[in-house]
């Protein structure tokens, strides 16, 4: 009985022991804000927050796991211990660490070395991802700015080669990103320098070496290559470290800006030269001279001479004589680029066309202005007189041009989109380069073209959004009608430079022609009407197409939601009849009395007419015909009847005169 | 004593000439007017229309000339129920009269014998008062007023006869307005026309519409019947007139050979649109 009492206790004496190592045992004292013990000789808070630590990474574990030579069952706990190692768990950063500056420091016993609990914490660690943990992005620059800011014993003391490194970053484009715009994508302290195993840029393994720089700086600007191509001919870039220029060479680490860096091929070096007002080319003697301030005040300010005039040499001492081919400004604007070298424009430009337009002909040069600019020679206002260089009758692109399009410039300005934007300055209204694109302009027979047909409507629709809404709900809309017949687009009634008011009655009366051209028919018999009739003489009140059918929701009569359906005829009638009804509206609008067999009334009633028109003729004409000759016969007779009363008279006369 | 000036016949009342005149006026502003509507796809359509103002003013001009030719029509049949009251008493009398513009058979006798002196098989019939063709010219204005007048108010408020006709009677009014007009100028501006004005006697115009008179000299030859009727009944004197001083047929002709010019024109017009640009 004893001896399994004994037994009983001792489990129990075990099982108490063994709870004492368990987290909890450990809180029952450690849980007390006022708990302090002695480590290594100094006078500690021992105190852990509960909470805390159960919101942390680690909050699975037992406080033994980490504090393995803890002497769990003597309270108090012994006071000598050693650091608690991370590196039982996390082996793989353990090693990466042990590689790195921190690491080595800190076993040579740099007491400002930092290991894992400096940076990381001691019992609240949390996962990166948490916006709250002291190694989360956002966090990472004052992190390791703690011991790397200016001024800090590390940044005094050590050999360390930047300086202002913090600030800088702060001010750089990535520390904007990151501190001022939140962006945690952004590039912090460790992106480039790695988390753990930092080493110093002399380090072929380095993150940051010349060798390895440009791959930590693509992991995130994958796509730097074809940026950068022109410059530093893509795959050399790397594989070439030592030969081409490396990131850093022109951005500057820390500084990263949103500006070219005053270094090597700087504009500064290339103006040394070219802003003697005298220099030439020794080949042809053209001028090579620089006007700076014109490109400072361009949209290029912020570019430098080597980035445009790439292929300068650095190590040259005329880093430009290495140059051999022109500015390609694809380089950069690489879509515009494609755009145009698709265009007739580029097409001409590369079967070496002297005439062809190429990037500087409309934009200039050193002096290129924005679109925005209304100095810019691409302002909208000033795009009409750009194009019209070349464009103008007789010029030289217009002579070479065999389409239906006659005196392009001088219509288009007196078009409504000419006089809208060059007479009354309307920057918005529609200007060359908004139908015909600016660097993709394309005959209007080529399917690409914004001006081929299938393309006009959505061309115009940029601005005309509702009308191109409007007009491919149409019978005219491809969208709509299935035919192998051309369907009318925009400018098929709207003309393409002489765009018109449609309210100006030029266009009213041409418009009747426009549809007539497709509707001969209906068109004629529409002339023969009174409406017809009346728009010929020039009267521009009365019904025309479009009044009755509709611009550009024209549906057919038999759709309910025609102007012309049963529904809705009399209210279109209304428009100009107000007092129009029913039995008002049929009325036939494109009658004709030429056939009878769908106008039979019409038919018989004008041949009737025409009946009688040619019985009266006939009965009178030939009555008067017979009477021709004998009233000729007549006036003689009459004549002479008269006279020989006129001698009577006379004779009278003569005789009373003889009387006196 | 004789007086050493031929002596000349009232044949038309103020009234009447005054109506004539006025019918003019507005015959010739209604066929100019619709004719440039009729013949729209002429040039010339396209410069008269301009000439009035465009077409809006033309088609006010028209309407106007309409109201004064109704006006005209109604003052003419105001006159006649005056005339039938104060000189005949009765309608029979007054249709019955030799003033009558009712056919008889004296003018069925008088268009035989025309047409045998037309062929030299007769002498010249002693016409009357009226003569067949000017009873066909006026009752030809009868029937002009009726079809031209009713359709043209057709035309003139199509929303208001609609409700009484179909819509496509609209469509017909306007082919019987336009066709009947056509004929109606076609008929004045050459049968009229050259039976008063361009048969050889008359050449180049009889001003008596306007003048009223004409010397009874050759008022004996031209009309011998109603010289003889009025000579019979005493009345001759009656209608002895002084004529006008020069000055006035000089206006008279101005005005008659304007009119004259402009039907001539319009004739040409018509035959040029027919021929060459009819559709």
């Amino acid at each position: 009985m004893m001896k399994s009492f004994s037994i009983v206790i001792s489990i129990l004496i075990y099982l108490t022991s063994v709870s004492a190592q368990s987290k909890e045992e450990c809180l029952m004292c450690h849980e007390d804000e006022q708990l302090r013990g002695t480590r290594n000789g100094k006078n500690i808070s021992v105190f852990v927050n509960a909470n805390n630590f159960n919101n942390s990474v680690h909050s699975q574990l037992d406080c033994i796991d980490c504090h393995d030579d803890i002497d769990a069952e003597n309270i108090p706990h012994r006071t000598t211990f050693k650091r608690v190692d991370c590196g039982k768990c996390h082996d793989d950063i353990e090693k990466e660490f042990g590689g790195g500056l921190h690491r080595i420091a800190y076993d040579k016993g740099d007491p400002l070395a930092p290991i894992c609990q400096d940076c990381h914490g001691y019992h609240y660690i949390r996962p990166v991802s948490d916006h709250n943990s002291v190694v989360s992005p956002l966090k990472i620059p004052f992190l390791c700015g703690r011991c790397h800011r200016e001024g800090a014993p590390v940044q005094v003391q050590r050999n360390i080669p930047e300086d202002k490194i913090l600030e800088n970053y702060s001010l750089s484009i990535h520390g904007e990103g990151l501190l001022k715009k939140g962006l945690i994508v952004s590039a912090t302290c460790v992106s480039c320098h790695s988390a753990h195993k930092i080493l110093p840029h002399t380090d072929p393994n380095s993150t940051i070496s010349r060798q390895n720089i440009s791959k930590t700086c693509s992991v995130c600007h994958s796509e730097i290559e074809t940026v950068h191509r022109k410059i530093i001919r893509g795959e050399l870039w790397e594989k070439q470290a030592h030969v081409l220029p490396v990131c850093v060479d022109c951005h500057q680490p820390h500084k990263i800006r949103n500006v070219f860096y005053e270094q090597g091929m700087a504009d500064k070096d290339c103006l040394k030269c070219h802003e003697n007002p005298n220099l030439v080319a020794s080949k042809d003697g053209r001028s090579l001279s620089v006007d700076h301030s014109v490109q400072l005040n361009s949209i290029h300010n912020n570019i430098a001479c080597s980035q445009c005039h790439s292929e300068v040499n650095v190590s040259h001492v005329r880093p430009c004589e290495s140059i051999t081919h022109k500015v390609d400004c694809s380089s950069c604007h690489s879509e515009v680029g494609d755009e145009y070298n698709t265009s007739t424009h580029g097409i001409l430009a590369a079967s070496q066309d002297p005439n062809a337009p190429n990037c500087k002909e409309c934009h200039g040069t050193h002096n290129v202005l924005g679109r925005l600019n209304p100095n810019s020679p691409i302002f909208s206002i000033n795009i009409p007189i750009l194009c019209a260089k070349c464009h103008r009758a007789g010029e030289k692109a217009a002579v070479k041009y065999t389409g239906p399009e006659k005196d392009i410039v001088e219509h288009y300005i007196e078009s409504i989109h000419g006089k809208g934007l060059m007479k009354s300055g309307l920057t918005v209204t529609a200007t060359c380069t908004n139908c015909h694109t600016a660097h993709h302009e394309l005959p209007h027979t080529d399917e690409a073209s914004s001006i081929n047909p299938k393309h006009i409507a959505a061309t115009c629709g940029n601005c005309h959004h509702g009308i191109q809404d409007m007009f491919e709900k149409s019978v005219h809309s491809a969208l709509v009608t299935q035919t192998d017949k051309p369907l009318p687009v925009c400018n098929d009634c709207h003309s393409a430079h002489t765009i018109k008011r449609t309210d100006s009655e030029g266009f009213k009366l041409e418009i009747m022609q426009q549809c007539g051209r497709c509707h001969e028919k209906i068109a004629e018999t529409y002339f023969d009407t009174y409406h017809g009739k009346v728009s010929q003489l020039g009267y521009t009140k009365t019904a025309k197409c479009y009044d009755c059918h509709g611009a550009h929701d024209i549906l057919p009569v038999d759709n309910p939601k025609s102007h012309l359906s049963h529904d809705n005829i009399v209210q279109t009638c209304k428009k100009c009849h107000e007092g129009a009804h029913r039995q008002f509206a049929g009325y036939f609008t494109h009658a004709t009395h030429h056939d009878p067999g769908k106008y039979p009334i019409l038919f018989w009633t004008f041949w009737g007419m025409t009946g009688l028109l040619l019985g009266t003729f006939l009965i009178a004409g030939l009555h008067t015909l017979m009477w021709l000759p004998r009233s000729l016969k007549w006036k003689k007779e009459l004549k002479r009847k008269l006279n020989t009363d006129k001698e009577e008279i006379k004779g009278t006369e003569d005789e009373e005169q003889n009387e006196k | 004593m004789k007086s050493k000036n031929p002596r000349f016949i009232q044949r038309f009342t103020r009234l009447n000439r005054i109506l004539h005149i006025l019918m003019i006026v507005s015959f010739l502003t209604l066929a100019l007017t619709g004719m440039t509507l009729k013949f729209s796809y002429t040039g010339w359509a396209v410069i008269l229309s301009k000439f009035f103002g465009g077409f809006e003013s033309a088609g006010y001009l028209h309407r106007f000339a309409a109201t004064i030719m109704i006006g005209v029509f109604v003052t003419h049949l105001i006159d006649l129920f005056k005339l039938k009251r104060k000189e005949f008493g009765s309608w029979k009398k007054l249709l019955k009269s030799d003033n009558s513009m009712l056919f008889n058979k004296k003018d069925l006798k008088d268009f035989l014998s025309s047409l045998k002196w037309f062929v030299g098989k007769g002498e010249r019939p002693e016409y009357g008062r009226w003569t067949y063709w000017e009873k066909f010219d006026y009752f030809a204005v009868f029937w002009g007023m009726f079809v031209i007048g009713s359709t043209g108010m057709t035309l003139w408020f199509p929303e208001f006869f609609t409700h009484f006709v179909p819509g496509w009677f609209i469509n017909v009014a306007t082919i019987v307005h336009s066709d009947e007009a056509l004929l109606a100028t076609g008929f004045i501006f050459t049968v009229h026309f050259f039976n008063t004005h361009l048969r050889p006697e008359k050449f180049p115009m009889d001003i008596i519409i306007f003048s009223g008179s004409m010397p009874l000299e050759e008022f004996k030859l031209d009309r011998p019947d109603e010289y003889k009727k009025l000579v019979e009944s005493g009345e001759l004197e009656k209608y002895i007139v002084e004529p006008y001083p020069p000055i006035v047929i000089r206006a008279i002709k101005i005005f008659g050979w304007t009119a004259l010019t402009i039907g001539f024109s319009m004739v040409l017009w018509i035959i040029y649109a027919m021929l060459f640009v009819y559709r």
